[in-house]
C-alpha cells in the first residue's frame, strides 16, 4: 500500500477500499521502521496524525470529502503549521512551536489531507545536501552513504523510501528539483508567485518558492492544485484565475517543440548524467517532439549572481533571529550585544553564518553597487536569456545536476564546490520560471539521475504534460530503492 | 565672530490610518503593552508585509499640499539594524525614489512670510518601544507602535534661527492636522522633530559640520535644545575646537544635549530594495482624484480671507494657522459681515484667552454664532471695546448670547446726545483747572475731562461722542 501513488490512495479512500486511519498507521509504521536509517524527518507525532486521520474519515463518512481528503503527505520543516515545531533544520528554531499555519498549510488542511509528519532540510533552506541540517544529515534511500541533496532532501528521501506518498518542499536554487533528481521522485517548482510565501520561512524572498514532490507528475498536478493560488497576504502572489494542472497531462506530443542548452551538455557533465539525458530526449523525439538547439549563453553567470543576491536577501530575513522574542536564546550574557552574539553564534550553522556574512558583505556601503547590482543586472540578462530562447521552444530540458548524488561529506569541506553543482538549476529561480525533475534513469553506481524540465512563465501544465507524457513511456518513476 | 545657524529639520508625521502599513492591526494609542502586535509586528517566521493603501493616499496629500513631485514608482527599502524594538531586524522604508520630492512650506517669523524648501517625503514603519523602567535591571519591550505607518518629511537646511525652526515645524504641524492625515498629539509622539544644527562664520559659504539632536516631541523642547546646541558648538569653536558629526539627545531636566553616537559609530544601514514588496504604483487618475478631494490650502485660504473680509495678511497668516480656526473666524466673517473685527477679536480675545487656558480652538467656548452677536454690538455703536471686554468676559462663563448678557448687565452703551451733554456739561463744571490747561493749549487735558464723563456713565457714554461733545462745549 505504501507503494501507491497519490492518485491510488485518492481513489482506494474514495472505494472505502481502506481508511485514512489505515493509511496514517501503515506510514507511521514504516517512518519508525526506516528514518532511523535515513534521518528524513525532524518531527513525527503519532497521536496528532492519527486524531486528523480519524478526523478526514469522520469528514468522508458525513460526505465532506474532496479528491484528497484522508491522504497523508509529509510537511517540509520550513512551513509554519500551527502547534508544530516549526524549526527550518535549525537549533534557533528548535524551541519554536508555530502559532499560525503557512497559506500552503492551510490549503492542504483545507483538502482534507493529514500531516503525517515535519521533513528534515538544510538550515534556513541553505544547501544542496541536506548536510547542514542541526538535525543531522539525511541520507539517500538508494544509497545511505550518498547525499539525498537539498534542501529539500528529507521531503525527497521520503517520497522515494514511500513514507509519504507526498512531501512539501520549496526550491530556492534548485531545493525541490535537485532532491528530487538524486532521490528518484518527481518535483515540481512552480513559476515564482504561484504559490504564496506567506509562512514559509523566508531564504531569499525574491527566489524562494514552494512546490510539491511525489511519485509521479500526475501526482504533482494533484497536489499544486492545492498548493497554488493567489494570497493577498503575499504582495509577490500572483493574482490570477484558478488552474487545473491536471488539465494537458494527457496531450500527445506531437509537434512539441523541445529546446536543449547547449550550455547545459558541455565541460563537466558526467558522462552517466548526459546519456540518461539523451535517452529521455530521444523517448520524447519518439513521441513526436522537435529538438531545437538552444543557448542560454550567462548560465555560467548565474552562480556568482545567486550566491550575491542569495545571501543578501538571506543576510537580512534572519536578522529577526536574534533570542529577543522567540527561538534560541543563550544562556548567559552580559548586555544586548552579548545576548545578540551568543545567541546567534549558538543557534546558526556554518552555512548559515557564511551567507549572512557573504551577504552582509555585498551590501555594504561601498560595496553595494559592485556586488548586489551587478547580480541584478546579470539576473536580468539571464531572464532574458530564456526569454529569446522560448521564442524557439515550448520546453527546455536538460539536466538538473553535473553527477548524480555524491557522498556524505564528499563536498562538505569545499563551499565552493558544493555551489558549483547548482549550475543547472540557479537559472530558472533567478528567471522566476518553472522547472522539474522527472526521473529517467540511473549513473553506473545505480544512483537515480533526473530530467529537468523548464517551462516558460506559467507553463506548469505543459511541463506536467511532458513528465506524464514521458513516464506513461517509461518506469523509472516506479522504481523503489530496496530498504 | 559671528556665526550663521543653519538648521533643517527631520519630522516623523505618523499618518492617523484605522490599521499598520504593513499589517491589518489596529493603530490605536494607549493599548495594553504588546495587545496591539501581530505575528507580522512580532516578526515571526514566514510572515510577510502587505502594503496598507490609505498610507499611500495620505503621503500624495501632503505632496500636493506643498507642490511637490510626487514619485509614480515607489521602492520599499530594508533599512538594517539589530534593536530590541525592531523585530525583524530592519526597517521598511524608503530610500531611492521616495513618494515626495521637494516642494515648499510657508513659515511666519514674526511678521515676515519665508519659504523653507523640502527635500522630501518618504513613507516608512515606527518600531515598538523599549521600556527601561519598572522591570528592575531588564528591558521591556511593547509592540504596540511597531508597525504604524509614519511620514518622514525632510527639509533643506534652509532655516537661520531656533524661531525658524519652530516656526517650521509649527507650520507642518498645523498643515497635516489641516490636511487630516495625522492627529498631531506631541505628547503621543505623533508628530517627531529630529533637529540637524550646524554653525558658520557669517558669509562663509560651506556647512560647518551639523549635529542632529533626535526626538524631540514638543515645540519647546525643540527651541531649548537647538538654543543650546547653538551655543555649545559656538562656544566649542571659539575655544579653539572642532565639532564632530554625531547625534545627540537633548535632556529636558538640564536642558542639555549629549551625545548619543559619533559619526565613528554610524550604522551601515545596508540599504537595499524590499523583496517582499513590490513597487508601489501611483497613476495620474488618482493623484488627480486626491487633489479634487483636498480641503482648500491655508495659502489659498489666506489669499481669500485677505480680499473677501479686508484682513491683514499677517492677520489672514495667524487666522489660517489651524483649519478649525480658519473655520471659526470665516463663519464670524461672513455671519458679522465685519471680517477686520471678527479678525481682531479671533487673533486677540480669543487666541490670548484659549492660549492662558491651555485649549485649542475646538474647545472654545464661544461658538462662532456667540462671537458672532458680541462683533455685531460692536459694529453698531450698542457696545463701546471697553464694554465689549466685559461681554466678552461674561460670554467665556457662560451660555447666554451677548444681547442676553447686555441686556442683563445693562451694559448699552449710551448714545443719547442729551444725556452726555449732560454729564459733559457736569465735567466742565467741576474740572475748571483742566478747562483751563485745554484751552491754553494741552491737548492732553481734553482726554482728563473725557475719563471724568467716562465714569459718572459708568463706561457706558459713548466714548467717540464724549470727544466730540466736549469740543464742543470748550469751542
Amino acid at each position: 500500500m505504501t507503494n501507491a501513488t497519490l492518485k491510488q490512495l485518492s481513489q482506494q479512500l474514495a472505494a472505502g477500499a481502506v481508511s485514512s486511519v489505515e493509511l496514517a498507521t501503515q506510514y507511521l509504521d514504516r517512518i519508525e521502521a526506516l528514518n532511523p536509517q535515513l534521518n528524513a524527518f525532524i518531527t513525527v507525532d503519532r497521536a496528532r496524525t492519527l486524531a486528523d486521520a480519524a478526523a478526514a474519515d469522520a469528514a468522508r463518512a458525513a460526505g465532506n470529502a474532496g479528491l484528497l481528503t484522508g491522504v497523508p503527505m509529509v510537511h517540509k520543516d520550513i512551513f509554519c503549521q500551527q502547534g508544530w515545531k516549526t524549526s527550518c533544520g535549525s537549533r534557533m528554531l528548535d524551541n519554536f512551536i508555530s502559532p499560525y499555519s503557512a497559506h500552503v498549510v492551510e490549503q492542504c488542511n483545507a483538502a482534507g489531507l493529514v500531516t503525517l509528519g515535519r521533513a528534515n532540510m538544510d538550515e534556513f533552506a541553505m544547501g544542496s545536501s541536506n548536510e547542514n541540517s542541526y538535525y543531522g544529515a539525511v541520507k539517500n534511500p538508494w544509497d545511505l552513504k550518498a547525499i539525498p541533496g537539498g534542501s529539500s532532501g528529507g521531503s525527497a528521501a521520503a517520497v522515494a523510501a514511500r513514507l509519504t506518498p507526498v512531501a512539501t518542499a520549496t526550491d530556492t536554487g534548485g531545493s525541490i528539483r535537485q532532491p528530487a533528481s538524486h532521490c528518484g521522485v518527481t518535483g515540481i517548482k512552480p513559476t515564482y508567485g504561484v504559490v504564496s510565501r506567506y509562512g514559509m520561512v523566508a531564504y531569499a524572498s525574491s527566489l524562494d518558492q514552494g512546490g510539491p514532490i511525489a511519485q509521479t507528475a500526475e501526482d504533482c498536478a494533484l497536489m499544486l492544485n492545492v498548493m497554488a493560488g493567489f494570497d493577498e497576504r503575499d504582495s509577490t502572489s500572483l493574482e490570477r484565475a484558478r488552474e487545473d494542472y491536471t488539465r494537458d497531462l494527457n496531450q500527445p506530443l506531437a509537434g512539441l517543440r523541445v529546446g536543449l542548452p547547449r550550455e547545459y551538455f558541455a565541460d563537466g557533465l558526467d558522462g552517466d548524467v548526459a546519456k540518461v539525458i539523451e535517452d529521455a530526449v530521444a523517448e520524447l523525439k519518439k513521441q513526436g517532439a522537435q529538438v531545437v538547439d538552444i543557448s542560454l549563453p550567462n548560465t555560467e553567470l548565474s552562480i556568482p549572481a545567486y550566491y550575491v543576491i542569495a545571501p543578501a536577501e538571506a543576510s537580512t530575513n534572519l536578522s529577526r533571529y536574534d533570542g529577543v522574542r522567540y527561538g534560541h536564546r543563550a544562556a548567559d550574557y552580559k548586555d544586548l550585544v552579548d545576548m545578540y552574539e551568543k545567541t546567534r553564534a549558538e543557534g546558526f550553522g556554518a552555512e548559515v553564518k557564511r551567507r549572512i556574512l557573504v551577504g552582509s558583505y555585498v551590501l555594504s556601503h561601498g560595496y553595494y553597487d559592485a556586488y548586489y547590482l551587478k547580480a541584478q543586472k546579470i539576473r536580468r540578462l539571464i531572464a532574458n536569456d530564456f526569454t529569446a530562447a522560448f521564442a524557439q521552444c515550448d520546453v527546455i530540458l536538460g539536466p538538473v545536476a553535473p553527477t548524480a548524488a555524491f557522498n556524505i561529506g564528499e563536498k562538505s569541506g569545499d563551499p565552493v564546490q558544493m555551489y558549483l553543482s547548482d549550475i543547472y538549476t540557479l537559472s530558472v529561480n533567478l528567471a522566476g520560471l518553472p522547472g522539474m525533475s522527472v526521473p529517467a534513469g540511473f549513473d553506473r553506481q545505480g544512483r537515480p539521475v533526473g530530467l529537468q524540465i523548464i517551462g516558460n512563465y506559467f507553463g506548469e501544465a505543459k511541463m506536467l504534460n511532458v513528465a506524464h507524457q514521458f513516464q506513461l513511456a517509461t518506469d523509472w518513476h516506479t522504481r523503489a530503492p530496496a530498504l | 565672530m559671528k556665526w550663521e545657524v543653519v538648521i533643517g529639520l527631520e519630522v516623523h508625521v505618523q499618518l492617523n490610518t484605522a490599521t499598520k502599513i504593513f499589517s491589518g492591526t489596529s493603530t490605536a494609542f494607549g493599548a495594553e503593552p504588546n495587545t496591539q502586535a501581530s505575528a507580522v509586528e512580532l516578526a515571526f517566521p514566514g510572515v510577510l508585509p502587505v502594503m496598507n493603501k490609505a498610507v499611500v493616499e495620505k503621503a500624495i496629500r501632503l505632496g500636493l499640499a506643498l507642490g511637490s513631485k510626487i514619485n509614480q514608482k515607489n521602492v520599499f527599502a530594508r533599512k538594517n539594524y539589530f534593536y530590541p524594538d525592531l523585530p525583524k531586524g530592519y526597517q521598511i522604508s524608503q530610500m531611492e525614489l521616495p513618494i515626495v520630492e521637494g516642494g515648499v512650506l510657508p513659515i511666519l517669523v514674526g511678521e515676515e512670510e519665508k519659504l523653507v524648501k523640502l527635500t522630501r517625503a518618504h513613507m516608512e514603519e515606527d518600531a515598538g518601544k523599549s521600556l527601561h523602567e519598572d522591570f528592575s535591571g531588564m528591558t521591556g519591550i511593547d509592540l504596540n507602535r511597531a508597525g504604524t505607518p509614519l511620514l518622514e518629511v525632510v527639509s533643506e537646511p534652509d532655516m537661520r534661527s531656533p524661531e525658524e525652526a519652530v516656526a517650521y515645524a509649527r507650520a507642518l504641524h498645523s498643515l497635516v492636522m489641516w490636511l487630516g492625515i495625522c492627529d498631531g498629539n506631541m505628547q503621543e509622539g505623533s508628530f517627531r522633530v529630529d533637529a540637524n544644527v550646524s554653525v558658520r562664520p557669517f558669509g562663509q559659504q560651506e556647512f560647518g559640520t551639523r549635529r542632529e539632536i533626535k526626538n524631540l516631541n514638543s515645540f519647546r523642547f525643540l527651541e531649548q535644545a537647538i538654543k543650546y546646541e547653538i551655543q555649545w558648538q559656538i562656544d566649542t569653536l571659539e575655544d579653539g575646537g572642532r565639532v564632530e558629526q554625531a547625534t545627540v539627545l537633548f535632556d529636558p531636566d538640564s536642558g542639555e544635549t549629549r551625545m548619543m553616537r559619533s559619526k565613528e559609530d554610524a550604522h551601515d544601514y545596508r540599504y537595499f530594495p524590499d523583496p517582499d514588496l513590490l513597487p508601489v504604483r501611483i497613476s495620474d487618475e488618482q493623484i488627480a482624484r486626491i487633489r479634487s478631494e483636498m480641503p482648500e490650502l491655508p495659502s489659498a485660504m489666506k489669499a481669500r480671507f485677505v480680499e473677501a473680509f479686508g484682513v491683514s495678511a499677517y492677520d489672514a497668516a495667524l487666522l489660517t494657522g489651524s483649519r478649525a480656526t480658519a473655520e471659526y473666524f470665516e463663519a464670524v466673517a461672513q455671519a458679522s459681515g465685519q471680517g477686520k473685527l471678527a479678525a481682531n477679536w479671533v487673533n486677540g480675545e480669543i487666541a490670548a484667552r484659549l492660549n492662558r487656558e491651555g485649549k485649542d480652538i475646538g474647545d472654545c467656548p464661544i461658538s462662532a454664532e456667540r462671537l458672532t452677536g458680541l462683533i455685531q454690538r460692536i459694529a453698531d455703536n450698542t457696545l463701546s471695546s471697553k464694554l465689549a471686554k466685559q461681554v466678552f468676559d461674561a460670554l467665556w462663563d457662560s451660555d447666554l448670547s451677548a444681547d442676553a448678557i447686555i441686556e442683563r448687565d445693562g451694559l448699552k452703551q449710551v448714545s443719547d446726545v442729551g444725556a452726555i451733554e449732560k454729564m459733559v456739561e457736569e465735567a466742565i463744571a467741576a474740572n475748571p483747572k483742566a478747562v483751563e490747561e485745554f484751552r491754553a493749549g494741552k491737548e492732553k487735558a481734553l482726554n482728563a475731562l473725557a475719563g471724568q464723563v467716562m465714569k459718572a456713565s459708568k463706561g457706558k457714554a459713548n466714548p467717540a461722542q464724549v470727544q466730540e461733545i466736549l469740543k464742543q462745549k470748550l469751542a
